[in-house]
């Protein structure tokens, strides 16, 4: 579980995220949504350490994460995978390279187990046939398949992914989504997904967190979502036809 | 008064951040043979990849020096053999470890600093630090260490291309007969000379590699951020070559 306690973050003369608090459940996918520039990945990096925060704390299963330094952070970050937007892959590395990058920098785990854990990645990610390419040889969809397999070779008890469907087609986006939601049942992480994609939100979402200018501005289950009356949220989900659609058949 | 108020301020700013990302290199390494491995593939990229361009220039202004050294010592007094000795060193004192390291700053240097200010604006170093890694040593440091093992060879490459381009031009243009070429360059040779230029090309090569990597890992935005952060990134590296040729050559030769 990941808490996050009164945390504030401004940049220059902006406040960006203001006394924030939130709990991201074990075992299931937690959804951050907002509108461009809310504060959203903000949150995420603030939660993540690549930013430090202003004020508040942010903890991993009890663990006080802003408070420790970077070498005391480095057993918690062993525990986190992270899906970047644009995947973040390497580009000088081959798609098993990139994939036995963390396995190389901390185990001592032979050339032979190594390759293992990778295929058996790239399998979980439904990905074969590519480990000897680029990343530039590779479509965005497998990019962002790479990016996951990459994120759980340490098997991490924290997965966070930033907009993993954004660029992507509907179907692929269904098929990251579903993938996350897979890896989140079987390995029992906590996830966190940062996403404005409303399809994202009705089909995987359990917890969600709306961030509206820089502040918490509700939080709840998707069941809670369907029903509440917070203006600001509803005009952000229910803002395309086909979500008013579902508004009014709900 | 303002406006250099605010220079100032920002060269203090950045003076103050390139010895932070400085101490940042020397936190223990993660695992010592990702490093040897980084630095392996560093020695091939930044040392037998700047072999041509080092080759070609050398072996041209080799000539150059001698041709106009040739075309400047007309003095019946003074032998046609000091054309040798001129041109030798001039190639082993200044040319080949100053002039030959600004071309480097502007191959190496740019490399460098578009390198990783692409890893930066696409969030790859950002993937780094959350695995926990040291993202400043693990790209710069197995840099820094390559550079300053392979760039003195390359320099004492270039002494020989750039003799060699004048004994060739000398000979051809009939202008320093072969034999009196090979006088001077034996004559009056002062070994310290080359010591000299290796501790000029050290100190060359690190802020060559220092100062890129630095403006490459601090690049903020996209693409045209990675552009400037290259243009400068050859700059700054050509003037402290600079300023640090003069700095040596008053320490060590005054």
């Amino acid at each position: 579980m990941i808490e996050v306690k009164n945390i504030s973050k401004h940049f220059d003369k902006k406040q960006v995220l203001e006394n924030i608090s939130c709990t991201f459940e074990k075992g299931k996918i937690n959804l951050i949504i907002g509108q461009s520039g809310s504060g959203k990945t903000v949150l995420m990096k603030c939660a993540i350490g690549l930013f430090e925060v202003d004020k508040g704390a942010v903890f991993f299963d009890g663990r006080n994460f802003s408070e420790l330094s970077f070498i005391e952070r480095k057993p918690i970050r062993q525990e986190i995978g992270m899906v970047f937007q644009g995947g973040a892959l390497f580009d000088s590395l081959t798609v098993e390279q990139n994939v036995m990058f963390p396995l190389n920098m901390f185990t001592n785990q032979t050339l032979k187990q190594k390759l293992d854990r990778v295929n058996f990645c790239l399998q979980r990610v439904n990905l074969s046939k590519v480990n000897k390419l680029f990343p530039s040889e590779i479509s965005g969809g497998m990019k962002k398949r790479v990016a996951i397999a990459r994120a759980i070779s340490m098997n991490p008890k924290y997965l966070f992914c930033d907009e993993p469907n954004s660029g992507l087609d509907p179907q692929t986006s269904i098929v990251i989504d579903n993938l996350i939601q897979e890896i989140t049942e079987e390995f029992q992480t906590t996830t966190i997904i940062n996403t404005h994609d409303m399809n994202s939100v009705t089909e995987i979402g359990e917890k969600i967190v709306f961030i509206y200018q820089g502040k918490k501005w509700w939080e709840g289950t998707y069941n809670d979502l369907k029903s509440a009356d917070n203006q600001e949220l509803n005009d952000f989900v229910f803002a395309t036809k086909v979500m008013k659609n579902l508004k009014a058949s709900l | 008064m303002y406006f250099y108020r605010v220079m100032l301020s920002n060269t203090w700013f950045e003076v103050g951040r390139y010895w932070i990302f400085m101490k940042g290199l020397f936190v223990k390494p993660e695992k010592i043979v990702v490093y040897y491995r980084q630095v392996k593939h560093e020695l091939n990229s930044i040392g037998v990849g700047a072999m041509g361009i080092v080759i070609i220039t050398s072996v041209f202004m080799g000539a150059v020096i001698t041709i106009q050294s040739s075309y400047n010592l007309v003095n019946p007094l003074v032998p046609i053999y000091a054309v040798g000795i001129v041109a030798r060193d001039s190639i082993i004192l200044e040319f080949s470890p100053t002039i030959i390291m600004l071309v480097l700053a502007g191959k190496v240097g740019s490399s460098i600093a578009s390198e990783i200010g692409t890893m930066r604006v696409t969030e790859q170093i950002d993937a780094l630090e959350i695995m926990g890694i040291n993202s400043s040593g693990y790209l710069t440091l197995p840099k820094i260490i390559a550079a300053i093992f392979v760039l003195p060879f390359v320099v004492i490459l270039s002494m020989f291309a750039g003799i060699i381009g004048g004994w060739v031009a000398g000979d051809l243009s009939g202008t320093v007969p072969s034999a009196d070429y090979i006088k001077g360059l034996q004559d009056q040779f002062v070994p310290f000379n080359i010591t000299f230029a290796m501790i000029k090309t050290v100190v060359f090569a690190y802020i060559i590699t220092s100062v890129s990597s630095y403006h490459g890992f601090y690049t903020e935005g996209g693409a045209l951020e990675v552009g400037q952060s290259s243009t400068k990134a050859v700059v700054y590296s050509s003037i402290l070559i600079l300023v640090f040729d003069y700095i040596l050559t008053q320490l060590i030769l005054a």
